[in-house]
């Protein structure tokens, strides 16, 4: 916590993030790199699925991003709400577009794998809709932050937005438990442990691990734009307060 | 407090009446929607009563997001949001006045209306009261989760579709649960009750997080 309220100084977190972003942007290439090397070369194809298998290695990771980013806005968006935190409101729109292209990532690849396995490009299963939703309730967030002119109300209309859609977290988490779907009931992080042979499980982590911190990379240099870009707009509107000032005292004169 | 409660009610249920553009509105707007399916399905009678519960029902839904940005935009706009939020009434009542008198004026009209448009679907009679009766008992969800969007909108001058794709994810189950309701009373294995009492449990619920939820709102956005 103490370090969380430190890091509500934004030029702290500038500074902060301009060292650790370096270092997250290496360790990204390499897990990536080792990652994809293990999936495409070393993983085995499956004795049903055949090389499609490997869209797995994509399609996963991209849907636990998906909420992770959404979980992570509802943290931002309580943390807006009641403790005002001024990089509360900065995290969180820095992650909506980034949560929302994973969402998208992961319904093209779901699609892609799909049509050679099931015969179709989409049915309308729990899994698969409340995905969607998911996508649409990012998109919505979106809207609306590009709608409200001004960033602190903006953030605060927008978190209570979050907070609302969060229910829809829970429903997509266990969709395939609660009802009967197509898409094949949780793997990897279930009771008893995974259900994942090796070969496939260790790919499947460190190209999870190398898409996490491409987000969270992704996320911090996002947020730093956004603090710049506030910043450039605290002083156009100072200059040109001050434009005006100059104005009212050369207009009598 | 029950008196300014009641005084913020009949005063929206006043404008409604005199003002115009509220509950008359969405019923003809509802009208309209259920006119053009045949037109995009063709008048096959066999087709429409299969689907006329689902006909019915997002017709309401469209009707009732349609005029929802204006719940909380007109009084913010002529400043009698700024006297309700000063006013010894909790925000959460005058929310759940203004979101009663929008259910009375609007989704109410709406499921009284729908056994009357379900003839030109030609819904079976043995489905009328049944998809009545879920409209009935859906509608205050549809209010209450709009009023929410409603809330976060209110100061937007340039909202207008805004809402409704902030508010239609949100309305997806009781959507589900309304047509399933409506569809079990057609015949078929699930008992009507079933998804009905969801539908019950989904607007008590809706009724008690959209009026927290747009008072919050409404509190943030001074």
């Amino acid at each position: 916590m103490a370090s969380l309220i430190e890091l509500a100084n934004p030029t702290r977190f500038m500074r902060l993030s301009a060292v650790l972003l370096p270092w997250m942007l290496g360790a990204m290439a390499l897990a990536l790199a080792v990652g994809f090397y293990l999936a495409w070369f070393v993983a085995p194809a499956d004795y049903q699925q055949g090389e499609t298998i490997r869209i797995m290695f994509v399609h996963v990771p991209a849907a636990w991003l998906a909420l992770m980013f959404y979980s992570m806005m509802a943290l931002s968006g309580i943390g807006t709400l009641v403790w005002r935190h001024p990089l509360a409101d900065v995290a969180q729109k820095a992650a909506a577009p980034i949560g929302a292209c994973f969402a998208l990532i992961c319904l093209l690849t779901g699609a892609f794998w799909g049509k050679p396995m099931w015969g179709t490009y989409w049915v309308w299963d729990a899994r698969l809709t409340s995905m969607l939703v998911l996508l649409l309730i990012y998109l919505g967030i979106i809207a609306l932050w590009r709608t409200l002119d001004d960033p602190s109300r903006a953030g605060r209309a927008v978190a209570i937005l979050t907070l609302i859609g969060f229910v829809n977290i829970p429903i997509i988490k266990f969709s395939v438990d609660w009802w009967n779907t197509l898409h094949q009931p949780a793997s990897v992080f279930r009771m008893g442990g995974p259900t994942i042979h090796p070969s496939m499980l260790w790919p499947l982590l460190i190209l999870a691990l190398g898409f996490t911190l491409l987000g969270l990379s992704l996320h911090l240099i996002a947020m730093r734009a956004e603090i710049m870009r506030r910043r450039v707009r605290t002083l156009t509107i100072l200059e040109a307060e001050r434009l005006d000032r100059l104005a009212a005292q050369g207009a009598p004169a | 407090m029950s008196r300014a409660f009641i005084a913020i009610l009949r005063r929206d249920l006043a404008l409604a009446a005199r003002a115009g553009g509220g509950g008359e509105l969405a019923l003809v707007f509802f009208l309209t929607i259920i006119v053009l399916v045949p037109f995009a399905l063709g008048p096959d009678l066999n087709l429409l009563s299969r689907i006329g519960p689902a006909i019915l029902w997002i017709g309401a839904l469209l009707s009732m997001l349609i005029g929802l940005d204006r719940l909380f935009q007109s009084d913010e706009e002529d400043g009698s949001l700024d006297l309700i939020r000063a006013s010894a009434l909790p925000l959460e009542l005058a929310v759940l006045a203004k979101g009663l008198a929008h259910w009375l004026v609007t989704g109410l009209p709406l499921a009284l209306a729908a056994p009357l448009l379900g003839l030109l679907v030609a819904l079976p009679g043995a489905a009328m009261a049944p998809v009545a009766g879920t409209l009935l008992v859906g509608t205050p969800a549809l209010s209450f989760i709009g009023a929410a969007g409603a809330a976060l909108t209110a100061s937007l001058r340039r909202g207008g579709l805004i809402l409704p794709v902030l508010v239609a994810p949100l309305t997806i189950p009781v959507l589900i649960f309304g047509v399933s309701a409506s569809n079990s009373a057609l015949g078929g294995t699930i008992p009507f009750l079933t998804p009905f009492l969801i539908l019950c449990a989904l607007s008590l619920l809706a009724i008690v997080v959209g009026t927290v939820a747009a008072a919050a709102a409404l509190r943030q956005a001074e």
